[in-house]
């Protein structure tokens, strides 16, 4: 197939870009009662770019899955309808498509940085003269100047989400699918991994569809804006601009990041004198590593107060020691030097040091929100796991009851009290991992990323209840990356890894 | 430095393809199951010994990687001649123990035996790094990719467990049940972060599963090598060596009357 006059040819002439043509399409995965998609009319010329737009549960993913061919057969769920690329049945277009997931850690499939690249080819059975120059070409288009034999194990995420982007590319494609390649990176990930993208779609000229929430990242990339409707079919569809303004008020109600409306900042009422519950002077911090018996320090000379009401939020490059110090304030490493100290108030009773409290003092005294709500959870169902830590503190059962009831209402928790906290979706498991935190009614709360890969809906309740509690007392320490989020709420950033780590005032950013 | 890409030292033996390496260790390994007599074991070791020189491991890797071994083989030895089956005259007696002629001798052939066995296979091992290895069983051995890159692929995972099961020990400590509860609380706290541990490793795994046959990965076409896995002269002479150790240990053991075929 030709590609249609109105786009540029590809610069490549081994690389056709790729057509999509739906009709009535329809996919329900085996063992669900709904349709993930339903009567989908859809048509995408050679050489459009794409972003794919919808709320949580419109059936995004499902479609790229399709097209890339890797929903699976008969056994892993019904079709309905066509999908067709290039005319073919997506399963038998193999090799013309190329796919990158959202989570770095999971893509990485070889250990060395050219063997990782060279997979693809090898699958398609390039003859392997032509796989190396194939190799150093993509990577140099994603802008990965490490040697071929490079481990792949210490990449950063967002070197990792550039790999597995030059490993689709060293495969030709004609159609390039991306779906959310940079929910979970930091703000110089996002950027590096989008600049990658346009660069080789320079070189290609091949389809693109991109998911993602974050619609300021690529409104300027792509030319065509489609919009899923979770009840079926598409919602809307047309030029960038066009789409954004004429439905950005919904999108955004649906948890889409549309630059034009922002999410609204809280009032906050600071409280008027400043209660120190956490002292550290000349902290250093670190984790003993594996086989090993004393820490490897990652950052050291830290000096802060942690106070009732107040929210310190700590910054900084990856690898700077963030959520190593985040850990330490939570009195879950032991400090690697300096020292670290309760108020008598804070401490109430018990000995000044948190890393040496007990695992039960810590509920009422400090609550730690993990970076993967995935870790901290329990137990079989919501309600159990955010019961576990009432009966630790050992409250009646009438008390544990109130509290639960409480906060699953709350937090929007209350449909799902017998669901499998595995089995939620991003924004109800990062929800959940606060409520089982918030149970205990901990003095300080300290989060780890609270907002990453968070669409604007979660983001904005989040930042609402995160300034009640400060309002109603409780201390707040965040390690965070989301420049919203320090603009939303931080009373005191302290910035990790520049030379002099300096702490200042929200105010004076 | 990581189990995946281990840093190996420029070596003769590191050099050779990972195939031929297996191929020596099995030889020995089943050459030296045919019999328990210490004639055999005691020769393989002695020739090993002489070739262990030139494995390119230095010191401390050597003694750190086989290590098991070495705490392995006098265990065995010891239990075999108190427990061991008796014959011969008898040297000691206290209990239930005895110690015989015949067990001493057996002993001393089990001990010899896992460290004959065991130090090729370590320091082979040791010498290769998993994705040349799984190269060579693909290329050379001909086994279906599917399953040698799959289990590759998994191999990578098992570097995650470790950090994962830092945190769900930090996280458990931090909600409450990280302590107390005695040997009951203790085996809560092994096996609660164990069961995630696998829930998160399976949904990693299937994760990776998706990202590889997106990449074309698992169809029954035919598929590329960008890494050529050949077998050369250096091969073939380092698996003579492996038959000829397994064969002077046999052809030793039997004129000097010791060896005792275990099928007779």
């Amino acid at each position: 197939m030709p590609p249609s006059s109105s786009f540029t040819p590809a610069r490549d002439p081994q690389i056709r870009a790729v057509q999509i043509r739906a009709r009535n399409w329809g996919w329900r995965h085996a063992g669900r009662h709904n349709q993930a998609v339903s009567g989908l009319d859809l048509q995408i010329e050679p050489g459009e770019r794409v972003l794919l737009l919808g709320a949580s549960g419109a059936g995004k993913s499902t479609l790229v899955h399709a097209l890339a061919g890797v929903l699976g057969d008969a056994e892993d769920g019904d079709e309905t309808g066509s999908l067709l690329v290039d005319g073919r049945r997506a399963a038998e277009a193999r090799g013309r498509v190329g796919l990158v997931l959202q989570d770095p850690d999971s893509q990485v499939v070889l250990a060395r940085v050219g063997d990782d690249v060279a997979f693809g080819c090898e699958n398609l059975a390039v003859p392997r003269a032509e796989i190396w120059p194939r190799v150093r070409r993509a990577l140099a288009e994603v802008g990965l100047n490490l040697p071929l034999d490079h481990p792949t194990g210490g990449l950063s995420g967002g070197q990792k989400q550039r790999l597995a982007l030059a490993g689709v590319l060293a495969m030709q494609p004609g159609l390039l699918l991306l779906d959310e390649p940079t929910a979970n990176l930091d703000p110089g990930g996002v950027i590096d991994v989008r600049d990658a993208v346009v660069r080789s779609l320079d070189h290609s000229e091949a389809t693109l569809v991109v998911i993602e929430h974050r619609v300021e990242v690529w409104q300027d990339v792509v030319d065509r804006v489609i919009v899923l409707d979770p009840a079926g079919g598409v919602l809307a569809d047309g030029a960038t601009r066009e789409i954004l303004s004429s439905q950005g008020e919904r999108l955004a109600q649906a948890g889409v990041w549309v630059p034009a409306l922002p999410p609204r900042f809280p009032t906050r009422h600071p409280i008027s004198h400043r209660q120190a519950l956490l002292s550290a002077e000349a902290l250093a911090v670190g984790r003993v590593p594996f086989g090993r018996r004393t820490a490897s320090v990652v950052a050291e000379g830290i000096t802060l107060d942690v106070c009732a009401g107040t929210a310190t939020v700590v910054t900084g490059p990856n690898g700077a020691g963030k959520s190593t110090l985040a850990l330490t304030l939570a009195g879950l490493l032991a400090p690697a030097g300096g020292t670290l100290r309760a108020s008598d108030s804070f401490a109430a009773g018990i000995k000044p040091a948190p890393h040496r409290w007990r695992s039960k003092q810590l509920l009422t005294r400090i609550g730690t929100v993990f970076q993967d709500p995935e870790h901290q959870f329990l137990a079989a169902s919501v309600r159990d796991d955010l019961l576990i830590g009432p009966r630790a503190l050992g409250l009646s059962v009438a008390e544990q009851n109130i509290r639960v009831d409480e906060l699953m209402h709350r937090l929007r928790l209350d449909h799902l009290a017998d669901a499998n906290p595995f089995t939620l979706s991003g924004g109800e498991k990062r929800r959940m991992s606060v409520a089982t935190v918030l149970a205990t009614r901990p003095r300080l709360l300290v989060l780890d990323e609270p907002t990453f890969g968070q669409d604007s809906r979660t983001w904005q309740e989040l930042v609402t209840f995160l300034a009640e509690l400060l309002d109603e007392g409780t201390a707040l320490v965040a390690v965070t990356h989301d420049a919203q989020f320090v603009s939303a709420l931080a009373d005191e950033e302290y910035r990790l890894g520049t030379p002099d780590p300096i702490r200042l005032p929200a105010g004076a950013l | 430095m990581s189990l995946l890409t281990p840093t190996i030292r420029p070596s003769v033996v590191a050099r050779l393809n990972p195939v031929a390496k297996l191929a020596v260790a099995l030889t020995v390994s089943c050459a030296l199951l045919l019999s328990i007599d210490w004639v055999s074991a005691g020769v393989a070791l002695l020739l090993e010994a002489v070739l262990l020189l030139w494995c390119g491991l230095s010191a401390r890797q050597f003694w750190l990687r086989t290590a098991p071994v070495w705490i392995a083989a006098p265990m065995a030895s010891i239990t075999t001649i108190l427990y061991g089956e008796d014959s011969g005259t008898l040297l000691w007696q206290f209990g239930f123990i005895s110690v015989t002629e015949g067990s001493v001798q057996l002993g001393l052939a089990i001990g010899l035996r896992v460290l004959a066995i065991g130090l090729p296979g370590i320091v082979l091992l040791a010498t290769t790094d998993p994705t040349d290895l799984a190269d060579g069983l693909a290329q050379v051995l001909r086994l279906p990719s599917r399953f040698v890159l799959g289990g590759l692929a998994g191999l990578r995972l098992v570097g995650m467990f470790i950090e994962d099961w830092q945190s769900l020990t930090l996280a458990r400590r931090a909600r409450g049940v990280g302590d107390g509860g005695g040997v009951r609380g203790a085996a809560r706290r092994f096996f609660g972060p164990a069961f995630s541990l696998l829930v998160i490793s399976v949904r990693r795994g299937s994760k990776l599963a998706t990202a590889m046959e997106a990449r074309g990965f698992g169809s029954d076409e035919p598929r590329t090598w960008a890494r050529p896995s050949r077998v050369g002269a250096a091969d073939a002479v380092l698996v003579g060596i492996g038959f000829a150790i397994a064969g002077i240990a046999i052809g030793v053991a039997v004129s000097a009357e010791a060896w005792s075929f275990i099928l007779a």
